[in-house]
């Protein structure tokens, strides 16, 4: 063997080398998430709403924040409260990665929730929950951007009334882009998985 | 002849009065209410236990503290959050049966006073043959999954 041959030789194995661990490198940059990957299949976090505390905001306020949005309102007795407690414990077992979290919970019914009542829900349940709202339009085009609905029930006869409306959870990176869709029969150890990689990969960018 | 049949329904008095004594056929305990900020309607959580051999259902429920209460099912069924109002909730024979989150609830609205955690909530639910269980809810904060922590 001269050597150059052996040179050669050396270079093809090195090079070899390097694919392999640039192989194993994109394998590990892909986590194994354990909700729905919906990267590329929902538009970036994008929305102009008013936040509780009576301020406009948009989806760009909450980069830096993997946020966590929901959609329900407040006369909502059994549900909306489950899957916020379900967050709050959720947020809580995650820890200290749970500060670069935010739930954002979307009001379907801007009839009756206005930001003062909307801040005294959300904080009933979660200090890291944002409640947001915004005309009946705004709220439809936002549902309607993420695929989700909402319907507005006939009134019970004594004003009252309830509203329908997609019970999905949906994750966004601290980029803004739509990561992972849950349901609320998600179990909680999985959504923790997750939020522990997404809230991880904020870190690293 | 008169002196028997009246030995008669003094022992079938008596065994009715004993019975009686016993634990009530329908039974609820582990009852909680979830308390929201202000008057908004709070959802109430109870199990019920069904000793008897017959097949119940419980078809109403009031309180003192709340000015309207009602019985509800959600779901969450093909991915939408909905709500309704139901009539009727059967409670099967030697079994039990559970109000609890994301399910049957009872929807108590317009709260005469501030309910705060803590708070003992009375709930008086009406089943199908008429009688009526005295359930007793703890009020609870807003995030709490259940009567204790």
């Amino acid at each position: 063997m001269t050597p150059s041959i052996f040179r050669r030789a050396l270079m093809v194995l090195l090079t070899a080398a390097a694919v392999a661990s640039l192989a194993a490198c994109q394998r590990e940059a892909q986590p194994e998430w354990r909700l729905n990957d919906v990267s590329g299949h929902l538009p970036d976090l994008d929305f102009k709403l008013t936040d509780d505390n009576g301020n406009p905001v948009t989806g760009a306020d909450y980069k830096g924040k993997v946020a966590v949005m929901y959609f329900g309102y407040t006369h909502c007795p059994d549900v909306c409260p489950l899957t916020l407690t379900q967050l709050h414990v959720i947020l809580d077992r995650l820890g200290p990665a749970a500060e670069n979290v935010r739930i954002l919970f979307v009001s379907v019914d801007p009839a009756r929730d206005t930001p003062a009542v909307m801040h005294a829900y959300v904080n009933a349940f979660d200090k890291r929950a944002v409640g947001l709202v915004g005309s009946q339009a705004a709220v439809e085009a936002l549902a309607k951007r993420y695929r989700s609905a909402f319907t507005r029930e006939p009134d019970r006869g004594d004003g009252n009334y309830e509203v329908s409306h997609s019970s999905a959870i949906y994750f966004f990176d601290a980029e803004g882009k739509a990561r992972l869709l849950a349901t609320p029969s998600a179990s909680q150890d999985d959504i923790v998985h997750d939020l522990h990689l997404l809230t991880s990969l904020e870190t690293r960018s | 002849m008169m002196a028997r049949s009246l030995a008669l329904a003094l022992i079938l008095s008596i065994g009715g009065a004993a019975h009686a004594a016993d634990k009530p056929a329908v039974e609820a305990k582990s009852g909680w209410v979830r308390v929201l900020p202000g008057n908004l309607p709070a959802g109430g959580y109870v199990t019920f236990e069904n000793r008897s051999d017959r097949a119940l259902s419980i078809v109403g429920a009031a309180s003192p503290q709340y000015g309207n209460a009602m019985i509800h099912r959600s779901s969450t069924d093909g991915g939408m959050g909905r709500m309704e109002m139901v009539d009727s909730v059967p409670l099967p024979a030697k079994g039990s049966l559970a109000f609890a989150p994301g399910g049957y609830h009872v929807m108590l609205m317009q709260p005469k006073q501030a309910v705060k955690p803590g708070d003992k909530i009375v709930v008086t639910f009406t089943l199908s043959d008429g009688e009526t269980i005295p359930a007793t809810l703890l009020a609870r904060p807003a995030n709490a999954s259940g009567p204790t922590d």
